[in-house]
């Protein structure tokens, strides 16, 4: 009998799914590795692949199983297809198919669509391992640099679980798309990454925090949208994978958090009162907290374009075909149809910001924007009265959902952090006010020198207040290579 | 004042809100609002499906507690309360067990430091009574082997057994309870007995989520011989962990004198274990003073002989071998005496001493006299030794 819960080991590629009965897909799959791991092999340095890295592994899908931590040389990661447990008797819980069964096959009518939305999310994860290949020269602890290896075998597998998909259901197009997968790359001229925040670099450990803050969390809200596809195994794989995407959020706002209370920290110790004091505060070899807000309002902008338009038919088309919720779908209460429901969104009317009342079946992506933001400012908060615990008088705050945007309404326009409208030049002369300068970066890098003895942190950052798995404070999170 | 409950807590302030737990638990006993993720105390079963998917370590909070916390209370923390005090006697708040009878039975094991028990302050913190009566942790057999020589006259054997995916948080020194199935005579189901654990908390080999017992078959004993007899793939059903005094210092400048005889020695193998698996470097001295009959009755008398003597130094002794003198573990010590009276002196080293409640008398009346010679009050270097959670008895 098909075994659901626990991985099979039997094949090369560890799964719940039956590859060993399916020799299609596990062929199609076997015929993918190699170009993988290839792929892998040139991203990570070589010493990092010899080494061995602390890794939690799922060995079942229940939530005993999921996390079983030990050390593993990275290419020897079981990357595998893990689904979450099939939901007897699920709906279609949206759009015009509301309450009937889910579809375990792709129907034929949403085949370009699901397609579409599943290279789309595929091409995210394996960008992103590519924008921090170069993290782990500069880790500021074993601690760090575990969790960054953590973060990049999980976008690995991300993109697996996508590849599954795509071989399993779409045939020789699946096939071909799952191959130009491995084909882009993040920030190639000729081939980039589809999305524009991942063909951004991640030049430094704090734009890694808060790239796994703020834009991973992009991918937690698709992912969130994605698992109440009415297309059951999509849906299946986007709630495992919400389960690792979880990790990535936990890195991203502990990491922010331990660079501000070490920075705070430095202050405290040294009489600093002023936090604007910038040039003080960076003599003690930490990053100010404007710097910190700056980097902030970038990583923050980038993500909100992810979002696409507010008003949007394709998101329309996906929400009422069924393949794409809303957050937390089942959980709200309406008629999940939106037939005559309206939704407030921003627009540009005679050059200023209003508010007004769209259909809310065009409003879906502007919604889930609006849930990324409530979801995003609880963090700020925690870190806010991290702050304020050490009496430094300074505040973070997310910037104006206008300011320094490529995409959507505000796109056309320059709005500052606060939401005042200004002109093209005004913006050019003080966008250095708001976004990170040459020389704020200049001064974060050269921070970065790699701090690799077991239960040591570089200066610029708190160790953190638990250890992975309840581990020590000085463990070693990663043998490393000596070659 | 109502018998103190254990109570599953989150730590608000290493919490990130990502509600993994809350979809991972299968009785909805978690819940959240704005501010904080909750556990409600009169739904939480323990079941510990929680704990593995949290990715921050947030979620495995324990309190003891007179009165649960309330939703409304734990939604309004900014961080984690402090563990009350609930100790009458004064000693610090430790909670060793939870369950009237197994907290008896270690504090009658604990009796002969003198006082009440600290742990060493370096000590890890341990987690007790995760599974009851009610709801045990189930083991599967995965060895049964005979330690002691088929010609001894004892039957010491090593119990290894497998936890699978439960988490059974254990730390050296501490003990789990096995009460065989059935029941008594009277109709009763059997007591539980306690066994501490002879492997150290990371299992037999690193990560692996096992432990190992040390248990010597008694003539009449139900336990024992239910536990003697398990065999490979068999089902137990475990309950604890129990125990948060007798615990070894994390501190690897710590010295460590062990004394035991017989299965007594099953913590001091999970001490050296622990040390030789998480030090590379220097370190304090470890000294363990074991007494038997005779070699062959000496469990893990081979294993011991391998263990490099720079990390243990071993003094094994034996009271009914043929054309020598009967030697017990009082003996050895008044013999190096010098080594003994420089331990007590110095404020690194911690005592531990375990093993038939019959050594007791002649260990305590050793130390008296080594620290007489030494021109030191014994009475008053134990009671600074257990205050400072350096001195150590379990004994039974």
């Amino acid at each position: 009998m098909l075994d659901l819960i626990n991985v099979d080991y039997d094949t090369l590629i560890p799964n719940n799914v039956g590859l060993s009965s399916d020799k299609r897909v596990l062929k199609a799959l076997e015929k993918w590795h190699p170009g993988y791991i290839n792929w892998w092999n040139d991203l990570i340095p070589q010493q990092f692949q010899e080494s061995l890295v602390y890794l939690r592994t799922a060995v079942s899908v229940d939530p005993k199983g999921w996390a079983k931590f030990d050390y593993v040389k990275m290419p020897e990661y079981r990357w595998g297809i893990l689904l979450a447990p099939q939901v007897e008797d699920r709906k279609i819980p949206c759009g015009e198919h509301a309450g009937e069964p889910a579809w375990q096959e792709v129907p034929g009518e949403y085949r370009a669509m699901l397609r579409r939305l599943i290279v789309i999310q595929g091409d995210t994860e394996p960008a992103s391992v590519e924008q921090q290949k170069h993290l782990g020269l500069t880790a500021p602890s074993l601690y760090d640099m575990r969790n960054l290896f953590q973060v990049n075998v999980e976008e690995g597998r991300h993109l697996w679980a996508m590849v599954y998909l795509l071989q399993k259901y779409f045939g020789a197009d699946g096939r071909e798309e799952a191959d130009d997968l491995l084909r882009r790359s993040s920030g190639s001229d000729e081939a980039p990454r589809m999305l524009g925040a991942f063909n951004e670099a991640t030049p430094d450990w704090l734009s890694f925090f808060m790239f796994t803050y703020f834009t991973d969390r992009d991918g937690k809200m698709q992912l969130e949208s994605l698992a109440q596809s009415g297309f059951d195994p999509l849906s299946r794989t986007c709630r495992f994978m919400l389960t690792e995407e979880a990790h990535h959020m936990f890195v991203g706002e502990t990491g922010v958090g331990r660079v501000i209370q070490r920075t705070c920290e430095a202050m405290k110790e040294a009489g600093i009162e002023d936090p604007y004091d910038i040039s003080a505060v960076r003599n003690l070899g930490v990053i100010d907290l404007p710097t910190i807000q700056k980097k902030l309002n970038l990583h923050y902008s980038l993500s909100l374009d992810l979002f696409g338009s507010e008003v949007s038919t394709n998101a329309a088309n996906a929400f009422n075909a069924g393949v794409k919720g809303r957050y937390q779908e089942i959980k709200l209460e309406d008629d999940h149809r939106l037939t005559d429901a309206t939704y407030p969104v921003v627009q540009l009317v005679d050059g200023k910001v209003v508010t007004t009342e769209v259909p809310a079946l065009s409003a879906i992506n502007m919604r889930l924007r609006d849930d990324y933001i409530n979801d995003a400012s609880g963090g700020l908060k925690r870190w806010n009265a991290a702050i304020a615990k050490t009496g430094v008088p300074f505040e973070l705050s997310l910037p104006h959902p206008g300011f320094h945007r490529q995409i959507g309404v505000f796109s056309a326009v320059k709005i500052t952090p606060e939401g005042e409208m200004i002109s093209d030049a005004e913006w050019d002369k003080r966008q250095e006010e708001w976004l990170p300068s040459k020389a704020d970066g200049d001064y974060i890098a050269s921070l970065m020198v790699p701090c690799w003895e077991p239960g040591k942190y570089a200066g610029w950052i708190a160790p953190p207040r638990v250890g992975i798995d309840n581990k020590p404070g000085d463990f070693e999170y990663v043998q490393l290579h000596m070659a | 004042m109502n018998a103190p409950v254990k109570q599953h807590l989150i730590d608000p302030e290493i919490c990130i809100r990502c509600h993994t737990c809350e979809e991972a638990c299968p009785i909805d006993a978690i819940t959240h609002d704005d501010n904080n993720v909750v556990v409600d105390a009169s739904i939480c079963n323990f079941c510990m499906n929680c704990i593995a998917p949290c990715p921050t370590g947030s979620i495995d909070n324990w309190r003891v507690v007179a009165t649960p916390y309330s939703l409304e209370e734990q939604l309004e923390w900014i961080e984690l309360p402090p563990q009350e005090d609930l100790a009458e006697d004064g000693a610090d708040g430790t909670i060793e067990a939870l369950d009237d009878e197994v907290a008896a039975l270690l504090a009658e094991a604990h009796a002969g430091a003198g006082g009440a028990a600290r742990a060493p302050a370096s000590a890890s913190k341990p987690s007790v009574n995760l599974f009851t009566a009610a709801n045990p942790a189930v083991a599967t057999v995965q060895g049964n082997w005979r330690l002691t020589a088929e010609t001894a006259d004892s039957d010491v054997r090593h119990i290894i057994l497998d936890l699978g995916a439960t988490p059974f948080p254990i730390l050296e020194g501490q003990s789990v309870g096995i009460a065989p199935p059935g029941t008594d005579a009277n109709g009763r189901p059997h007591r539980m007995r306690l066994y501490s654990v002879s492997s150290p908390r990371d299992g037999e080999r690193p990560n692996t989520n096992n432990l190992a017992l040390t248990v010597k078959r008694e003539p009449h004993g139900v336990a024992s011989n239910y536990v003697c007899d398990l065999k490979r793939g068999d089902q137990v059903r475990l309950t604890g962990p129990f125990g948060s005094t007798f615990l070894m210092p994390n501190d690897a400048s710590a010295d460590i004198l062990m004394i035991c005889t017989g299965t007594g020695s099953a913590p001091f193998r999970g001490f050296t274990m622990r040390r030789q698996r998480t030090v590379s470097g220097a370190s304090g001295r470890m000294t363990l003073v074991f007494g038997a009959r005779t070699p062959d009755s000496l469990p893990y008398f081979g294993p011991l002989k391998k263990v490099p003597d720079a990390i243990l130094a071993k003094h094994l002794v034996f009271s009914r071998v043929e054309n020598s003198p009967k030697e017990y573990v009082q003996d050895r010590m008044r013999a190096e005496k010098e080594t003994v009276a420089a331990m007590l002196k110095s404020g690194s080293t911690h005592v531990y001493v375990c093993g038939l409640k019959a050594m007791e008398a002649g260990v305590e009346q050793a130390f008296e006299d080594i620290a007489r010679g030494a021109g030191l009050d014994w009475k008053t270097v134990r009671d600074t030794m257990r205050a400072e959670g350096r001195y150590h008895v379990e004994t039974y």
